[in-house]
């Protein structure tokens, strides 16, 4: 761990001043900290926002869910109105890291993760996003647990969230404040793709901070789910997840909101697959037809190849899990 | 056998140091803070094979709080080693520009603060002159002379062989990831050095220590009273080890040295990754009548790492004709180690594995397959079975287990989206035993001190010692005690391969027999003893108290006799002579493991469900501490079987997942029901007190049991470990 300073804001003014000259706004630090001691990350000074006053879920006038940035993650998890509305949010969170974790990171935190990528937080490995243009280890590495998605030559790292997936899905917005004042950015353009530019991963401009992510009003019922396919049963990120949200009217689907984890560079929204769903009444076959459309454009690796159809089985079987049929 | 009653042992005592280990009073070896104690931070190999070009340590060095960087260029010289076991040439702390594997120690940084250790290592600048290492074992070619077993013709009777089947097996290389990192703290006192170590054995760490430094083991005092979990991988000296004695030399000061977890990935041993090809021949009848075992496996280009794979395919199955070579390929790595179950886990893989396939050709329930060819002796050896109680095992599994309710054909019991299938698998460990000595001291008060150069990795040493002990004594527990873990006590084996209880425990037998006869031997020649003229092998002792065994009103306690004869206490010194040199028995512990599996047809998942497990380990002191092993080792046997694999990066030979988020453990949500039975009975050709060991057995078949659930789940015969979603879809 390189040396740095710390400093905690006693309110948001403070922070955005901090973050004006440079500071790195830490939360739950459970990322930052990790990367902090394998000097993959090496900020001279942390801004410590978590006495900020951004811990609330409030429900908008919209008919929206606004989850305040430093919202823990078990905090939003068992949060009755995030619960009752949009159970892919709340199962997303739970099957995320441990307990203890969760009790630490926040909703904004959870978002502005980096990748997993074993290369990524090996400072002996050559790595475009820590290190710009020395190369991508992973391309030809060992890159089974890599993004078959959005992925470049310059990079091929997965974005590690869940709730994010679950953001996503649901076209969350991001809202921002920063020197210039308040915005918001839609979730689809928050996360940047690698492109030549693996290093710039969020849609940030300097010194701002997330001070919430708002979950859209969507038409009720809306029935939802998160399946997560890894390994192990708990305490892992990813091979393949996917987010599912489906309204359903009259027996026909009429809004179908759909994205994917542990396979894109970026949470990745599945447009076809939602398409597909658009009009048409549930059934295995629809589902089957409309996950064959989940890996659309895929680039599979040397390790990752199996991603491609475990990603299509993974969408269908969370489709099937929240519209039913047989 | 002893004449006592035996009360404690047997007994599901709970650990004599639970309170001390869980309150976190236990002190570890990283815990020990000796006055002045500095902090050292190794600096490793960011190249897999190649030669040291230059070392920068300008900017550490201007780090303040920084000591000394030591690296080749400035260490001082020590003497050539050569490694007894393993053979070869042992790793020795910068003594020369080598790289022989990614993550090799190039240079160390002691500093006054963990912190400032730390920031100043990241700061030495390494150029290397690099070369592509080799350490793919699937690429590489084998060394030296191959260790070689043949009983018949096993060529010939596997071509006229009726069935014949060929199979090949891969198994990953695993860690051991034990809790505790391996850490210490070397302190000098002019030429003597105190060493508070995690260690398996304290005598062989002296011993280590001694070789590598050049100086007398007598001056080097070994300190290691608890380990947080170890596995096989603190049984050796390791080169982190050597290098915090040389900084604290070269400083003047204590220094503490913790490998972080990363570095545990190459700095100390592993279980190898296997290759084993596997011949089976047989008759119509499911008769063996030919096994071709050839085995590859990793170990490092400076030693040969050496573990008894070839176990379970000479000697578990009745086999006319069986030919074995167990080749060694060398590469640019760091040398595996033994790890839980050591040789047998993984050769019990493809040999119970084969078996599985092979009832399943022949229309056989794989129990039936198994009892078919179930030897009358030791095939190997020639020698009889002391005791082998399998088929006891096999039945008391099925019983427990529900193996009737098992469908021969896969793929024939479905729930939802899950496929469920059972499989079975034999284990076998062999019994070890070795020299040892335990000190008995008896005191006025009543209360009794064992000393032991023993160690306890998490088995419960103390706790199984002391209920031994109170036994042989005739005292309660809470009045004994048992102290290991330190180098200048009574010599012990190494505290692995199953060989404590046999060995260590005999002494601790031997020792509390003599004393108490001593203490007989005094009561009844003592005219003033309530005993005086009684015939000594009518007395027993019970509660502290020496009395009369059919007439119990006459006696008197250890307290009494002591004070009365002005004896401040009583010792004896308890030894046990190891195995014989000449072999009259053959000796080995048995399991039968039996798992059921939930297998997500179409996502590849693996659940294991629950599990059983029987096992003929001889006589079980506590069986507490047994299940502790037993559920502990099902839990290894998981992780072995669908999780546990070192990934390496045959470019450079980075591992690239070692840290405990991408090298996958089973977390408490991977482990359903466990079950642990003995199969009651004593061993006494073993040792005199009846015991075959049972740390290692207990993991031995845990895979493969699982690996032939999944097949008789899916129908599909994986033969590579870990078994991963990408392998079922």
């Amino acid at each position: 761990m390189h040396p740095f300073t710390y400093t905690k804001a006693a309110d948001t003014r403070e922070a955005l001043n901090a973050g004006r000259r440079g500071g790195r706004y830490i939360a739950g630090g459970t990322t930052l900290v990790d990367l902090m001691r394998e000097t993959v990350e090496h900020p001279g000074s942390l801004v410590d926002i978590s006495a900020l006053p951004l811990r609330s879920v409030t429900a908008t006038k919209s008919g929206g869910l606004r989850i305040g940035a430093l919202v823990t993650m078990t905090e939003a998890a068992a949060h009755p109105k995030v619960h009752a509305l949009y159970p892919v949010v709340s199962q997303a969170l739970e099957l995320s890291a441990s307990p203890q974790l969760r009790n630490m990171a926040t909703i904004g935190g959870n978002i502005m993760q980096r990748t997993r990528c074993t290369y990524f937080r090996d400072v002996t490995a050559p790595c475009n996003k820590r290190e710009p243009g020395s190369g991508c280890a992973a391309l030809h590495g060992y890159n089974r647990s890599h993004a078959i998605l959005g992925t470049t030559d310059d990079c091929v790292a997965t974005h590690p969230s869940d709730a994010a997936v679950a953001f996503a899905a649901l076209e969350a917005t991001v809202h921002l404040l920063g020197p210039a004042g308040e915005r918001t950015v839609p979730f689809a353009d928050f996360h940047l793709k690698p492109g030549s530019t693996p290093h710039h991963e969020q849609a940030l401009r300097p010194g701002e901070l997330i001070t919430a992510v708002e979950i859209p009003p969507h038409p009720r019922p809306l029935k939802s789910g998160y399946l997560k396919v890894r390994d192990r049963q708990s305490y892992e990120f990813a091979l393949t997840s996917a987010a599912v949200a489906l309204h359903l009217r009259h027996g026909v689907i009429r809004e179908a909101k759909v994205a994917a984890g542990g396979v894109g560079t970026v949470p990745w929204k599945l447009p076809a697959v939602e398409r597909e769903l658009i009009g048409r009444r549930p059934s295995n076959a629809l589902w089957t037809k409309a996950a064959e459309r989940a890996a659309d454009g895929a680039r599979p690796l040397e390790h990752n190849r199996f991603k491609v159809e475990l990603l299509k089985r993974t969408v269908e079987r969370q489709l099937r899990v929240v519209g039913g049929g047989k | 056998m002893s004449p006592q009653p035996q009360a404690a042992v047997g007994a599901a005592v709970p650990r004599v140091d639970a309170r001390l280990r869980v309150t976190g009073q236990a002190k570890y070896a990283a815990d020990n803070n000796p006055d002045g104690v500095v902090h050292a931070v190794i600096v490793d190999s960011g190249v897999g094979r190649g030669r040291i070009t230059g070392i920068d340590t300008r900017a550490a060095e201007a780090e303040k709080g920084v000591l000394k960087v030591i690296s080749h260029l400035n260490a001082p010289e020590l003497p050539p080693v050569e490694g007894q076991w393993p053979p070869g040439k042992p790793l020795r702390a910068f003594q020369d520009d080598r790289i022989r594997f990614f993550g090799q120690p190039v240079a160390v940084v002691v500093a006054a603060t963990l912190e400032t250790a730390q920031h100043a290592a990241s700061l030495v600048k390494v150029s290397y002159d690099a070369q592509r290492p080799a350490t793919d074992l699937a690429a590489a070619d084998p060394a030296g002379e191959p260790e070689t077993y043949a009983r018949g013709d096993a060529d010939e009777a596997l071509d006229s062989a009726a069935v014949r089947m060929e199979m090949t097996y891969r198994t990953a290389r695993n860690h051991h990831n034990a809790m505790e990192a391996a850490g210490l703290v070397a302190r000098w006192d002019g030429d003597k050095l105190t060493l508070w170590e995690k260690s398996q054995w304290v005598q062989s760490a002296a011993f280590g220590m001694s070789a590598a430094l050049g100086m007398p083991p007598d001056d080097i005092h070994v300190i290691s009273p608890f380990i947080g979990g170890a596995f096989g991988n603190a049984a050796r000296t390791w080169v982190h080890s050597v290098i915090a004695a040389v900084a604290a030399r070269e400083v003047q000061r204590p220094v503490k040295l913790a490998l972080t977890r990363r570095q545990l990935y190459f700095g100390v041993g592993y279980r190898p990754a296997y290759e084993y090809e596997l011949s089976l021949g047989s008759n119509r009848r499911g008769r063996l009548t030919a096994s071709a075992h050839d085995v590859r496996a990793e170990t490092s280009r400076y030693e040969t790492h050496i573990e008894h794979v070839l176990g379970p395919g000479q000697m578990l199955y009745s086999t006319p004709n069986v030919r074995q070579a167990y080749r060694h390929v060398p590469l640019d790595v760091n040398t595996p180690t033994y790890m839980r179950g050591p040789g047998y886990a993984s050769g019990a893989f493809p040999v119970e594995s084969a078996m599985d396939e092979l009832a399943h050709e022949l229309g056989l329930d794989p129990i039936e397959l198994r009892l078919r060819n179930e030897p009358a002796d030791d095939e190997s050896s020639g020698l009889p079975f002391s005791t082998r109680r399998l088929r006891e095992c096999y039945r008391v599994g099925a019983r427990e287990f529900g193996w009737e309710r098992r469908r021969p054909e896969p793929r024939s019991r479905r729930e939802g989206d899950w496929l469920i299938g059972m499989g079975m698998a034999a284990g076998v460990y062999d019994t070890a035993r070795s020299e040892s000595q335990t000190s008995v001291r008896l005191d006025a008060d009543g209360t009794a001190l064992l000393q032991a150069a023993t160690a306890d990795m998490g088995v419960g040493t103390a706790t199984s010692m002391t209920q031994l002990a109170a036994d042989a004594l005739g005292l309660p527990m809470r009045r004994v005690t048992f102290r290991l873990g330190d180098s200048r006590l009574p010599p012990a084996p190494g505290h692995y391969g199953s060989q404590t209880m046999a060995s260590v425990g005999s002494a601790v037998q031997d020792g509390c027999d003599k004393l108490r006869r001593q203490a007989i031997e005094l009561a009844v020649g003592d005219e003033e003893s309530p005993l005086h003229g009684v015939d000594p092998a009518g007395i027993v002792v019970r509660g502290g108290r020496l009395h009369v065994q059919d007439d119990p009103a006459r006696g008197e306690t250890y307290q009494q006799l002591l004070a009365r004869n002005n004896r401040t206490h009583l010792e004896a010194m308890g030894s046990y002579a190891g195995a014989p040199e000449t072999a009259k028995f053959s000796l080995y512990a048995y399991a039968a493991t039996f798992a059921e599996v939930a297998v997500d047809a179409r996502l590849g998942l693996v659940r294991v469900r629950r599990m059983v497990g029987v096992y003929d380990a001889g006589r079980i002191i506590n069986p507490r501490l047994a299940d502790s092993q037993a559920l502990g080792a099902m839990t290894g046997g998981i992780g072995q079987a669908l999780l546990e694999h070192t990934v390496t990066d045959h470019r450079d030979g980075r591992i690239v997942n070692a840290n405990l988020a991408d090298y996958l453990v089973p977390t408490h949500a991977d482990i359903p029901e466990l079950k642990a039975i003995y199969i009651d009975g004593e061993d006494y050709e073993a040792d005199p007190i009846g015991v075959k060991g049972l740390g290692e057995v207990v993991i031995v078949g845990v895979a493969p049991a699982i690996a032939n659930a999944v097949f008789n789940a899916t129908g599909r015969r994986i033969r590579e470990l870990p078994i991963k979603p990408e392998a079922l879809l």
